[in-house]
């Protein structure tokens, strides 16, 4: 009893530390797919979520009054550019809706099937684990919102990780788990050299693609993208960047990999909740695609109808109207179309003072009021129109009225109709850049 | 009168009240892990160690420390994706040993404060690191300049968490 007594500590001691060695040997022999929940995990996560989730809102509704209401430096300038790009993005849609719709039909030929993000759920990052080994976020929506485990989690910008944890018992918030983590893999592919391979993270958080044979020439700046084979991310996805190859252990390269999202600072992500795989039918053109509902669900600049009619009424000068200028402030969500479909028809000094005096009502907003100031069209001379029609060149073939611009005679009757068919795959409006007077 | 638990076997113990021996250990395990989701960097220290060790030392008492370590390893744990345990056990033995060497040093001086968070970050390190790799079998990096380095930044922080303790904790 003596001896009990005087080693009370280390006898208490070390019972602690067997009951634990015990408790995680059973953990990492039990298989981690049917395993529930510690009772332990779910106390913490509910511990520590609900002060999460009231801090991250508070710093979302500062943040949000910061960017909304004072934050406003620079707008114009962005705006500007946003524009400018959208017309560079426009031409460059157009090419690849004609790609995209060759590679349909010749899909459609060969009976492939295609995996389609058809479902979506947008959540919030409220908090990490906390520890270097681990790398997990926790996010604002769980099991009660549909959300299950090994669903895929992506941002705009490439894939995040996917949900380990989305338990019944703590229904409104699940782990996901990162790419990065060391117990993580993802099927991933080499854009160019179409070599596929196994995503992993490092314990020190970097991503390395394993199982690329060393004979293979793999360079540094080369995109890696998800292949699908692992059955939760869908085929295509942003993955990274190759920024280093070294020759790896055995036979394979090593293959350093910087993510396309940055994992470090996640604020927003998307879940996908529901992929659909069908066949590709050459009628698919307007199919939703993943960077549809990327482009969708992700947060844009809200419109601000000054600048909208400011920055068509600078942009809009005579004989330089283009698709991409002329497209958010002339026309409602109706007459977008048209206006990509014949950027030359319209006369720009009409378009100009249509837009500027857009704050009463949005006098374009009908597709017969776009028919209407498309009509004067052919006044502007040859060149402006070849010009302006540049940057919809294909798209100018469509319109009857293109040919009476070449000429340089006016047409004697209205412009068509605004219609769907002008473009292949009408663009979407960009969020990010809307100017449509509310 | 509040409840409080206190060793009551020494001169210069201290005790903290239910309160302060609840949520003080919560609130540095919510920081550890709302911080360093923003600030990455911030991964190199570790909240609830400073926490576990500050605690010990204050009590010097043996079972208190190691108890309070295993709790506050378990609670981190929870927070992974890591079986529960490697913290768990991690702590449990820095409390221990923090508690375990308060009864017989002075740790009421930031020097002292000092070299005690750096060994016992260390000891902390090795213990998980074998742990985790012997184990649980994760592929883990080990890097003395890294753990030295990381001991340090936590040392300094560790001053000043003391001096917080020091605000809330009672003399028996």
């Amino acid at each position: 009893m003596d001896v009990l007594g005087r080693y009370r500590n280390l006898i208490v001691l070390v019972g602690v530390l067997f009951a634990q060695v015990l408790g995680l040997a059973v953990q990492v022999k039990r298989t981690t797919a049917s395993e529930p929940t510690r009772l332990i995990r779910v106390w913490a996560v509910g511990a520590v979520t609900p002060l999460e989730k009231a801090l991250e809102w508070l710093q979302t509704s500062t943040g949000n009054i910061w960017h909304n209401y004072f934050y406003l430096r620079g707008v114009r300038a962005e705006n500007r550019s946003l524009k400018a790009q959208i017309e560079r993005m426009t031409l460059e849609q157009v090419r690849l809706t004609q790609d995209a719709g060759q590679a349909r039909r010749l899909q459609a030929l060969l009976a492939f099937k295609e995996q389609f993000i058809s479902e979506t759920m947008a959540a919030q990052v409220i908090g990490g684990s906390g520890s270097e080994s681990s790398r997990s976020v926790f996010i604002d929506k769980g099991y009660s919102d549909g959300i299950r485990p090994d669903m895929a989690v992506i941002t705009a910008d490439g894939i995040v990780g996917k949900i380990l944890h989305a338990d019944p018992v703590d229904r409104h918030v699940s782990e996901v788990l990162l790419i990065d983590d060391q117990t993580s893999g993802v099927g991933a592919i080499l854009d160019k050299s179409r070599l596929q391979g196994i995503l992993r993270g490092t314990p020190s958080g970097e991503l390395v693609l394993e199982k690329v044979m060393s004979d293979e020439t793999v360079s540094p700046g080369e995109l890696v993208l998800t292949s699908g084979g692992d059955r939760i991310f869908p085929k295509g996805l942003a993955v990274g960047q190759v920024t280093k190859v070294s020759p790896g252990s055995e036979v394979f390269l090593s293959i350093n990999v910087h993510p396309a999202a940055d994992l470090n600072r996640l604020e927003e992500v998307l879940v996908v909740t529901k992929i659909d795989e069908r066949q590709a039918e050459p009628d698919q053109t307007g199919a939703t695609r993943a960077i549809d509902i990327l482009a969708e669900r992700l947060p844009s600049v809200p419109p601000k109808p000054d600048d909208a009619a400011k920055s068509v009424a600078g942009t809009a000068a005579p004989g330089t109207v283009s698709a991409g200028s002329a497209k958010p402030t002339t026309a409602g969500p109706a007459t977008v179309k048209p206006a990509m479909a014949a950027p030359g028809t319209a006369k720009p000094s009409t378009i100009a003072s249509t837009a500027a005096g857009s704050d009463a009502k949005p006098k374009t907003a009908s597709p017969q009021a776009a028919t209407t100031t498309a009509a004067p069209a052919p006044r502007k001379p040859p060149m402006s129109a070849r010009a302006t029609g540049a940057s919809a060149g294909t798209v100018s073939d469509a319109s009857p009225a293109t040919p009476a611009n070449s000429t340089g005679s006016p047409v004697s009757k209205p412009a068509p109709k605004p219609v769907k068919s002008a473009v292949p795959a009408p663009p979407k409006p960009q969020p990010a850049v809307e100017d449509t007077p509310h | 009168m509040a409840i409080t638990y206190t060793s009551g076997e020494q001169v210069e113990v201290y005790r903290f009240s239910v309160p302060a021996t609840i949520l003080i250990p919560l609130t540095a395990v919510f920081i550890q892990a709302w911080l360093s989701k923003r600030f990455t960097f911030l991964n190199i220290f570790d909240l609830p160690l400073l926490v576990t060790i500050g605690f010990a030392t204050a009590r010097r008492n043996p079972l208190a420390g190691l108890f309070t370590g295993c709790f506050i390893g378990m609670l981190q744990d929870a927070l992974t994706i890591n079986p529960i345990g490697l913290y768990g056990i991690a702590k449990t033995v820095v409390g221990f040993g923090a508690s375990s060497l308060g009864i017989k040093l002075d740790v009421e001086n930031s020097g002292a404060r000092f070299l005690l968070i750096i060994v016992f970050y260390v000891v902390h390190e090795i213990v998980y690191f074998m742990i985790a790799r012997g184990l649980v079998g994760l592929h883990m990096a080990w890097s003395w300049p890294h753990e030295f380095l990381s001991g340090v930044a936590n040392a300094i922080l560790g001053v000043l968490v003391f001096m917080l303790l020091d605000k809330v904790k009672q003399r028996t």
